[in-house]
C-alpha cells in the first residue's frame, strides 16, 4: 500500500489566491428551489476555530448518481450544471456550501448507502488530508442502515458524522480533536 | 455482516510504512492541536470514492500556466520550467487533470497577506498557476525559483524552496496537495515538514530533478518532477 505514491505534504498557510480565487461553494443557485446550505465550524484541540483551513465536498446528484464517467449506471438521470464538487475557505469561522442533498448510492455488498457528502480537509498542520462524511439528520432509517455509519462501533463517534438541522441550514462542526472528536476515515 | 471491525491503532498503514507522513509530527507544531487522536476508521471502496471530480470543468486560461506573464513586466529571479508526468499507481496517464500551484516569489516571499516576512515583494509575481495535463498526462509550467523563507515553528526556521501542487486525479481517493522541493537543498535536515516523510524513497519522490533536456539555452532551466496518484482502484465487484 503507497508504494511509489508521491507523498502528501501540508496545504500550508498561503494557498487562497491559487485555490480560492474563483467562488465554488455554491454548487446550485442559492435560490434553487431544493437548496441546502451546509455550513460548520472546524475546531482544533484547544477549542480555537480553525480559520485557515479548506474544506471540499464530493456528492451524488439527488437522484444518486455521481457526475463521473465511473458511475456507468445511465439509468439514473445526469444534471448537466451539477457536478458535485465544492470548495470552501474557513476566513470568516466557517466553512459554507449550498447544495442539493444526495440521493442514496450503491455501498459495499451491494447494499445502498444513506445520502452523504465526501468532506476532505485541508490546513496548516494537516501533513494529509483528513477525510469525513456528512449524513443527513432527516434519514434516521437510512443512517441506521448505512454500511459504513453501522460499522462505527461508538455511537457518539458515529453520531458527529450527522449534521444538525438549524432550520436555514445544515450545520456540520468539525472537532479535530478531544472526546468529541469527529469521525474521520483512512482511504 | 461480511464487514469487520474498522478501526486500526497506532496510526494508520500510510504512515507507518514512511511513505506518507503522519498526522501527529511533533517536530511540526502545528500538528500538535490538528492531528487527530482517536483511530482512523477504514472506508472501503464505493462509488463514493472511486468517483471524483477530475475538476477539468473550470475554464483555465491560455497563460494560467506561464506565472511569469501574469503581470506588465517579467518577475526577478531564476527563469525555471516545471514539467513532468501525472501517472495512477499502474503507470497509467492522469488526462485533462486540473493542477493548482502557488509558490513564494524568488524572494522567498508570498504575495498572501498573512505573511509577514520582510522580503520585498514583486509586483510582477503573483505566484500562482493552473494547468491541464494533455492526453500523456503530461504539465508543463514556467515561473521562477522560488526563494526560501523563514517561518515561526522553531527557533532559525527555514522551509527549503519549495512549490506547493493541488491534484485531482481519476477519483476522490486520489486527491494530493503536495509540495516539490529542489534537487541537494542544505535545508531538508532542519525542515520538519519535509521530514515527517521518514522513508528516505518517499522523500526523493518530493524533490524534482534537473533536467538538461527541458533546459531551453539562454533563457530557462528545466526542472522534471512526475506525480504518482492512487488510481480508482475499483473492482467490478465492488461497483456492484
Ligand atoms: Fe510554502
Amino acid at each position: 500500500m503507497g508504494a511509489g505514491y508521491t507523498p502528501s505534504q501540508t496545504i500550508g498557510p498561503f494557498f487562497h489566491d491559487a485555490l480560492l480565487d474563483r467562488d465554488r461553494s455554491e454548487l446550485v443557485a442559492r435560490d434553487h428551489r431544493s437548496a441546502t446550505q451546509i455550513r460548520g465550524a472546524i475546531y482544533d484541540g484547544a477549542g480555537e476555530v480553525v480559520t485557515d483551513a479548506m474544506v471540499e465536498i464530493w456528492q451524488a446528484n439527488p437522484a444518486g448518481r455521481y457526475d463521473d464517467p465511473e458511475d456507468d449506471r445511465g439509468d439514473l438521470p445526469l444534471d448537466e450544471d451539477f457536478t458535485g464538487f465544492g470548495r470552501s475557505g474557513t476566513e470568516t469561522g466557517e466553512f459554507s456550501f449550498v447544495t442539493l442533498k444526495p440521493g442514496p448510492v450503491p455501498g459495499p455488498d451491494g447494499r445502498p448507502q444513506a445520502p452523504h457528502v465526501m468532506v476532505s480537509i485541508f490546513a496548516r498542520g494537516l501533513l494529509r488530508r483528513l477525510v469525513t462524511r456528512l449524513y443527513f439528520p432527516d434519514e434516521p432509517d437510512a443512517n441506521a442502515a448505512d454500511p459504513i455509519l453501522s460499522s462505527i462501533e461508538d455511537p457518539a463517534l458515529r453520531d458527529t458524522l450527522i449534521a444538525r438541522d438549524e432550520g436555514d441550514a445544515l450545520r456540520f462542526d468539525v472537532r479535530l480533536q478531544g472526546e468529541n472528536q469527529t469521525a474521520f476515515f483512512e482511504l | 455482516m461480511s464487514q469487520q471491525p474498522t478501526t486500526e491503532n497506532a496510526g494508520s498503514r500510510r504512515e507507518d510504512s514512511g511513505r506518507q507522513p503522519p498526522y501527529l509530527y511533533p517536530d511540526y507544531v502545528s500538528t500538535r492541536l490538528r492531528a487527530p487522536e482517536k483511530p482512523l476508521i477504514i472506508l472501503p471502496k464505493t462509488l463514493s470514492d472511486t468517483t471524483g471530480p477530475a475538476y477539468g470543468r473550470g475554464p483555465v486560461g491560455e497563460l494560467d500556466h506561464d506565472l511569469t506573464r501574469q503581470h506588465a513586466g517579467e518577475p526577478l529571479g531564476e527563469r525555471i520550467i516545471v514539467h513532468g508526468r501525472v501517472l495512477d499507481g499502474d503507470g497509467r496517464p492522469v488526462r485533462g487533470n486540473l493542477i493548482e500551484i502557488w509558490q513564494a516569489n524568488s524572494a522567498g516571499r508570498y504575495t498572501h497577506q498573512k505573511d509577514q516576512h520582510p522580503a520585498p515583494l514583486d509586483p510582477n509575481f503573483s505566484g500562482a498557476g493552473r494547468c491541464l495535463t494533455d492526453g500523456e498526462g503530461r504539465y508543463r509550467f514556467i515561473t521562477v525559483k522560488p526563494g526560501a523563507y523563514p517561518w515561526k515553528n522553531h527557533p532559525n526556521a527555514w522551509r527549503p524552496a519549495h512549490i506547493h501542487l493541488s491534484l485531482f486525479g481519476e477519483a476522490f481517493r486520489s486527491r494530493l496537495i503536495t509540495q516539490m522541493y529542489f534537487p541537494g537543498d542544505p535545508l531538508f535536515g532542519q525542515d520538519p515538514i519535509f521530514q515527517s516523510v521518514r522513508d528516505p524513497e518517499a522523500q526523493r519522490r518530493m524533490i524534482s530533478t534537473f533536467d538538461l533536456e527541458a533546459t531551453e539555452p539562454e533563457w530557462a532551466l528545466g526542472y522534471r518532477f512526475d506525480v504518482v496518484l492512487e488510481g480508482r482502484g475499483a473492482t467490478p465487484m465492488e461497483r456492484a
